[in-house]
Parts: C-alpha cells; sequence; structure tokens
C-alpha cells in the first residue's frame, strides 16, 4: 500500500479506462495540456494524444451536448465541467436529452458517459465555485449520481462510472482531491449502490455521502468522550441509493443522522431521512435528524465555516436523539411548557 | 434549360458578390484580404426556378439536380403534403393531441432528405415529420410521439435518426458530436441538423456551430427560415442581414437559398453536404421559406399576420413551381401527376385506417427503459403500480 491522493486516484482511474478502452475520450476546459484547474487529467494527453483527450471551447451546453452525439455515434465520452456552478449552462442537455434519451427511444438509443462535476465547498473558493448541486440530479430520472468520500473509491467508482451503460453525473468533492490515504490502485470496482459501513456503532447511525463522510467520521471519533459509539454509513451512490444497508444501519442502532453538506431543503439528506423514517419507524428510538449547510447561497469564504456542517454541529444534533425521551424544545407549539 | 457563360455570376458560390457601388479591389482580391469573403452567403438566396416555374440561367456553382432526381422530389413532396394534410385532418378527428404543420416547406424538408445518404445521420425538430416519413420512416411511427403512445415512435439508431427535438436547438451540439465521432472511427457519416429561424436565437445553435467549426465536424446545419417562431417575426430574432450571415462569425461557409424553390434547396443541399463529407468541416444553409398552416393545430395565425401576406405566398408554392418547370421538361404529364396523386391518396388512407387503430400502451413499460437495468427504487414502484392496475382490474371486474 502506499499513500495516494484523491486527484492522482481519479487520474489514474482516467488513465487506465483510456488504456482499456478505446471508445473512452476524455475532454472538457483546459482538460489536455494543463491537465484541468485541479490536473485530475494531468498527462492524459502526452499519454494517449489529442485525441483521445481535447480541449474544447469554453462552452458547458455544447461540451454535454457534443457528448451526447459522441455516444450516440459508439464513443464513451468523460467530460470534465469545470466546477460546480460552471454546470449549470449545460443543465438543458443534462436533463432534457442525457437523462431521457434511453427512454425517449424505448431503449434504442442511450448515451453513456461521465460527467465529471468538481463539487462542494470547503476550500475558501470564491462565489459560484462551492455549489453543492447533487440535489438537481438526482431528482432527474435517467442519471445516476455518484461521489466518492475515499481514495480507493474515487478509483473504483469511476471506473465503474466509465463502465456504466447509463450517464452518471460524477461528483468529486473538491475539498478532498488532495485528502491522501493508503491505497492500491487499481482498486476492486464495487458496482453501484452498494453503501458501505465506514466504522461500525451500536448507539446511532450517521448516513453521509462525498464531502460530509469525513465529518461524520470526525464526529464519530469526538462522540466516544460524550459516551456514543456512532456507525457511520457512506452513501456512495446517491442515485442509486443502498435503502437496505442504510436501514439495517439504523434498525441496529435506532437512531438516525443525516449529513449532507449541501442546503438542507429539499435536499438529499431530506430525502434519505424521509426514506428512513418511512422504513424504519418501529426500530426508531428518535426521529430521524438533519445536519446539513445553511439554506443560504454559498458564502464568502470567510463565512463559509458557519455554513459547512462540522463536527459540533453533528454532536449537538446527536444529542437531541431522544436519549432522555423529552421532546425538542425547539419544536415545541409556543407557549407550550416542554 | 442551356447553361451560359455569362449566366454563371461568380466562379465561386464562397466569394462575397460585388458591392452595389464600385469598390476598389475586384471581388476576388477582395476576398484574398478579406477572410470573411469565402465564408459569407451570396446576397440574394440562390433561386434556380422562377416563382412561377420557369429556369433561371443556369450556374456553374450550383449544377441542376438530375431530372429523375426531381422527379422523385416532386413524388415525395407530393406524397408529404397529403401527409401533412393528412396529420392536421388527425388532430380534428381527436387522434394526435397537436401537430405541427410544414405546409409550404415541401422543398426544404424533402430537399434535406434527398440531399443525404441513408447512412448519414439526420437531426429533425418537431416540425419535420413530414422530412422523416420522406425519409421512409413508417408514418404512424413518426407520429407516435403526437398520438401520444409513446415519445419517440421509430428506432433512431436502425433509420439514423434522432428522435424529434422539442427542446429547441440542442440538437445542433449534437449533430456535432455524432459527425465528429464517426468521423474519429473513420467513417464518412454527415450529420444534417433541421433548425428553424427562431431556434438559431438559442445559445445550442451557436454552440453546435462553433463545436462542428473547431472539431471541422462534417456536419449541414439547415435553416428553415419559415418567418415565424409561433408568433414573433424574424425582426425579433435576429439584425443580421440574413440568418446564413451567422456562419460567418464561427469560420463556417455559409449559403442562402430560395426555400421555395426545389431545384435550388437540392443544389444547394448537395453541393453543402458534399463540401462536409470532403472533410472540409460544417457549412450553414438558410432556406427562405413560410409556415402556410398556424404553429400547430391550437395556434390562431390570424393574431399575428395578415391573410394577404400568406396568399403572397400561396403565389410561390414549392410544388406547383416544381411541377410547371418538370411539365415543360417533359419529365411530366397529366398520367404521371394523376398517378402521383393517387399514390399519395393511397398513402393517406392507409396512414388514416392504421391511425384509428387504438394503440396498445403498458404502464409496466413505464419502468422498462429509465435506466439499462431498473434501480431497486424503480421495482418497488413498478410493483405498486402492478398492484395498483390488479385493484382496479379487481374492480372493474
Amino acid at each position: 500500500m502506499v499513500a495516494t491522493t484523491m486527484a492522482k486516484a481519479l487520474n489514474a482511474a482516467l488513465a487506465d479506462a483510456l488504456a482499456d478502452d478505446e471508445r473512452v475520450l476524455v475532454f472538457g476546459e483546459d482538460v489536455g495540456k494543463l491537465g484541468g484547474v485541479f490536473r485530475i487529467t494531468d498527462g492524459l494527453q502526452a499519454r494517449f494524444g489529442e485525441k483521445r483527450c481535447f480541449d474544447t471551447p469554453l462552452a458547458e451546453a455544447g461540451i454535454v451536448g457534443f457528448a451526447v452525439g459522441l455516444a450516440m455515434s459508439g464513443l464513451r465520452p468523460v467530460v470534465e465541467m469545470q466546477f460546480d456552478a460552471f454546470a449549470y449552462p449545460a443543465f438543458e442537455q443534462i436533463a432534457s436529452h442525457v437523462a431521457k434519451l434511453r427512454n425517449r427511444t424505448r431503449g434504442a438509443l442511450s448515451v453513456p458517459m461521465v460527467i465529471r462535476v468538481p463539487y462542494a465547498g470547503g476550500i475558501g473558493g470564491v462565489e459560484h465555485h462551492c455549489d453543492s448541486s447533487e440535489a438537481y440530479y438526482a431528482h432527474t430520472p435517467g442519471l445516476k449520481v455518484v461521489t466518492p468520500a475515499t481514495v480507493a473509491d474515487a478509483y473504483s467508482l469511476l471506473r465503474e462510472a466509465i463502465a456504466d451503460p447509463d450517464p452518471v453525473v460524477f461528483l468529486e468533492p473538491k475539498k478532498l482531491y488532495f485528502s491522501s490515504a493508503e491505497a492500491d490502485l487499481p482498486a476492486a470496482t464495487e458496482p453501484f449502490g452498494r453503501a458501505v459501513v465506514r466504522r461500525p456503532g451500536t448507539d446511532a447511525t450517521l448516513v453521509a455521502y462525498g464531502p460530509a463522510v469525513p465529518v461524520a467520521l470526525d464526529a464519530a471519533e469526538a462522540a466516544r468522550e460524550e459516551g456514543w459509539d456512532l456507525e457511520v454509513v457512506d452513501v456512495r451512490t446517491i442515485v442509486p441509493l443502498d435503502d437496505a444497508t442504510i436501514t439495517a444501519s439504523v434498525r441496529r442502532t435506532g437512531r438516525c443522522v443525516v449529513i449532507s453538506e449541501a442546503q438542507g431543503f429539499a435536499g438529499v439528506g431530506a430525502e434519505i431521512a424521509a426514506r428512513v423514517q418511512e422504513r424504519c419507524f418501529h426500530a426508531l428510538h428518535a426521529p430521524v435528524l438533519r445536519v446539513s449547510g445553511l439554506d443560504i447561497p454559498y458564502p464568502a469564504p470567510m463565512l463559509e465555516h458557519t455554513h459547512l456542517p462540522g463536527v459540533d454541529r453533528v454532536l449537538d444534533t446527536v444529542a437531541r436523539l431522544q436519549w432522555d425521551d423529552r421532546p425538542d424544545a425547539r419544536w415545541l407549539p409556543q407557549g407550550s411548557a416542554a | 434549360m442551356t447553361t451560359t457563360p455569362q449566366a454563371v455570376r461568380r466562379a465561386s458560390p464562397r466569394i462575397r458578390p460585388p458591392a452595389k457601388k464600385p469598390t476598389k479591389a475586384p471581388a476576388r482580391e477582395q476576398a484574398a484580404t478579406d477572410p470573411s469573403a469565402a465564408l459569407l452567403p451570396h446576397a440574394e438566396p440562390v433561386r434556380l426556378l422562377d416563382p412561377d416555374g420557369t429556369p433561371r440561367p443556369a450556374r456553374a456553382d450550383y449544377p441542376e439536380p438530375p431530372v429523375e432526381a426531381l422527379r422523385e422530389m416532386y413524388r415525395r413532396m407530393v406524397v408529404g403534403r397529403r401527409f401533412d394534410a393528412q396529420a392536421t385532418a388527425l388532430t380534428k378527428q381527436g387522434r394526435l393531441a397537436v401537430y405541427p404543420s410544414s405546409r409550404g416547406q415541401e422543398a426544404c424538408q424533402v430537399g434535406a432528405v434527398l440531399a443525404v445518404g441513408h447512412n448519414d445521420w439526420v437531426f429533425p425538430t418537431y416540425r419535420e415529420s413530414m422530412a422523416l416519413v420522406s425519409r421512409g420512416i413508417d408514418p404512424v411511427e413518426v407520429l407516435t410521439l403526437l398520438r401520444g403512445d409513446w415519445h419517440c415512435g421509430y428506432d433512431p439508431a436502425r433509420v439514423r435518426t434522432a428522435p424529434q427535438c422539442t427542446p429547441l436547438a440542442t440538437q445542433c451540439v449534437h449533430a456535432a458530436g455524432l459527425a465528429y465521432g464517426e468521423a474519429h472511427q473513420g467513417r464518412d457519416t454527415v450529420a444534417l441538423a433541421f433548425i428553424g429561424d427562431g431556434a438559431t436565437s438559442e445559445g445550442d445553435f451557436h454552440e453546435g456551430v462553433n463545436f462542428a467549426a473547431v472539431f471541422k465536424a462534417p456536419v449541414v446545419f439547415f435553416v428553415q427560415n419559415n418567418k415565424y417562431a409561433i408568433s414573433v417575426p424574424l425582426s425579433r430574432q435576429t439584425a443580421a442581414p440574413s440568418l446564413a450571415y451567422k456562419g460567418v462569425g464561427y469560420g463556417v461557409p455559409s449559403e442562402q437559398v430560395d426555400g421555395n424553390d426545389p431545384v435550388a434547396v437540392l443544389a444547394v443541399l448537395t453541393r453543402a453536404v458534399a463540401h462536409a463529407r470532403a472533410g472540409n468541416g460544417p457549412y450553414l444553409v438558410e432556406a427562405h421559406t413560410y409556415r402556410m398552416e398556424p404553429h400547430t393545430n391550437a395556434d390562431d395565425a390570424t393574431r399575428y399576420r395578415d391573410g394577404a401576406e400568406v396568399d403572397t405566398w400561396r403565389d410561390r408554392d414549392p410544388i406547383a413551381r416544381l411541377e410547371t418547370y418538370l411539365r415543360t421538361r417533359g419529365a411530366l404529364d397529366d398520367a404521371a401527376v394523376a398517378a402521383i396523386a393517387a399514390q399519395a391518396e393511397g398513402y393517406a388512407a392507409d396512414l388514416r385506417e392504421r391511425m384509428h387503430v387504438q394503440p396498445e400502451v403498458d404502464p409496466l413499460s413505464l419502468f422498462d427503459h429509465v435506466y439499462a437495468t431498473p434501480t431497486p427504487q424503480l421495482v418497488e414502484q413498478r410493483e405498486l403500480v402492478r398492484a395498483e392496475l390488479a385493484a382496479a382490474g379487481e374492480g372493474e371486474g
């Protein structure tokens, strides 16, 4: 095992996919000579040539629409959106064509492709560089939505995404790009739709994905001092969602907190919380709670730590999981006594 | 129709025509110094037949297509118009939810299809139903979208025709990608992307033309300027002298053509397709035509245009124009015209009969093609629907 970063693991996955399958093309803005603004495509053009890894005009709808045509011709495009918010011009192409072509044509056409999106914050980025956009994609049937939280998953999930017969929005938590871990690459590829228990525990389940997973693990570690033994489930693929692993964990622990970095309202965290509530009602000792970013536009760098869910917010929420069976005072009707 | 050297206006169609006021440099020298000159369309739309069917002087840049091709074009235009009328009638009988007619645009609909081969790809919009049946696609499969039993009724991979595109201009980028992908794999496929005048205002039109140009993808962008985007006239779409001028900014050679002149449409598109297939990159063609019917049967065109304008275009009818010319050439007579009309009637009758059969729809098939394999959540929902259907069935029983 050698220490490597998520950025290098993603780069290795792209290189291995390009080497294994000549249909794979990697393109986008600055992905050629520069190797991408985060260097995820570093060295790919030099190794595989300009026909396999190339820069495009600066136009995200064009990049994704071009990928639709390439996929129709039998190729396997892997495109990079430079930042989360810069992918919005491509949203019509993604929602109306990428997601729907298979269904519109009763399976006669399919457009397998990977849309890589560096997403979420925590890097002190200026505005329009830190959005958590997963809910837009997860709300669009026909897309698979994946977000790795570990170095090994970054490799294996990206390989799986490129091999998948359906289009995949691959969300890369940019604050984890340069996180390092011991990993043997190529890491074994697991099928989509498998959540994983990152840390076993008995008192409550923290469900997290992407950039929130390290927060959940840190919180679980800190919770030991409070006397709580917390389990952490990493969702890994938002679509398809692994209800079975999540609910099995919650049935064991009887308590659940869902953590997402994104704004909470109408978000993926809300969906997971609702599903757990529906499926685990009789096993629950407390309502399913959520920890999320605030329902505000992503803040300026000096204020982002107020927005981002951290260990303290998670622990405060765990503390409200009905350990002493009293109603949460915040949600009592005004004027009534606790 | 005879060819006289004097009649050849210019040696190359891609050289800007001389300005009305004499300029210092002759056209050719100007072309050498002004790179846009090689890209701009003719100042006037290319026309090979006058509205009354009289041939214009022959020109070297756009040789007249073979008479057999024109005769076949006439046949398909007549059948296409009859199909279009039948489809409109089917909306009145409640068989189609809606139908966007292309009556009046027969030269464009059929010319585009004749200009490409069966191995080429076509990217149609919702107004191209006539073009699709002219391409040989089963009319019932074409009308599936509007009948409402599914979205796309034909197999796009088999007929090399993308689903009819309702979002505007998005297909332009798909055409660029497909054409580039085909070339990347060593195939000489050309992609023809249909688009209307209004949709040239959409960003994806510009991104599609630009991507095709940068990647030298063999795409013909074919703009049918039928003067209205539902109700909004061309003057609200562009201040450009012609929509074909939009090519120059992207380094794409362009042409404009009289879209109601079948001979010119076929000649110009044939040249554009040859340009693309030869590896010269994309080409942009604007056809000036007119939507004789409202936007769809649900629209009321009298609210935004007057009958006199429509009558003006009635006099420029593309079918009558080609018929007159072919009769002059001795390529068409009363018997042939009657035979083609009968064929069109038979086509419409067959369509009518088949469209009166209520299509079978299967609610459980809603889950079949969302993904290659349904997600666990879709499997659950499928079971829910199956239970709902079973309960409803018992209720009826």
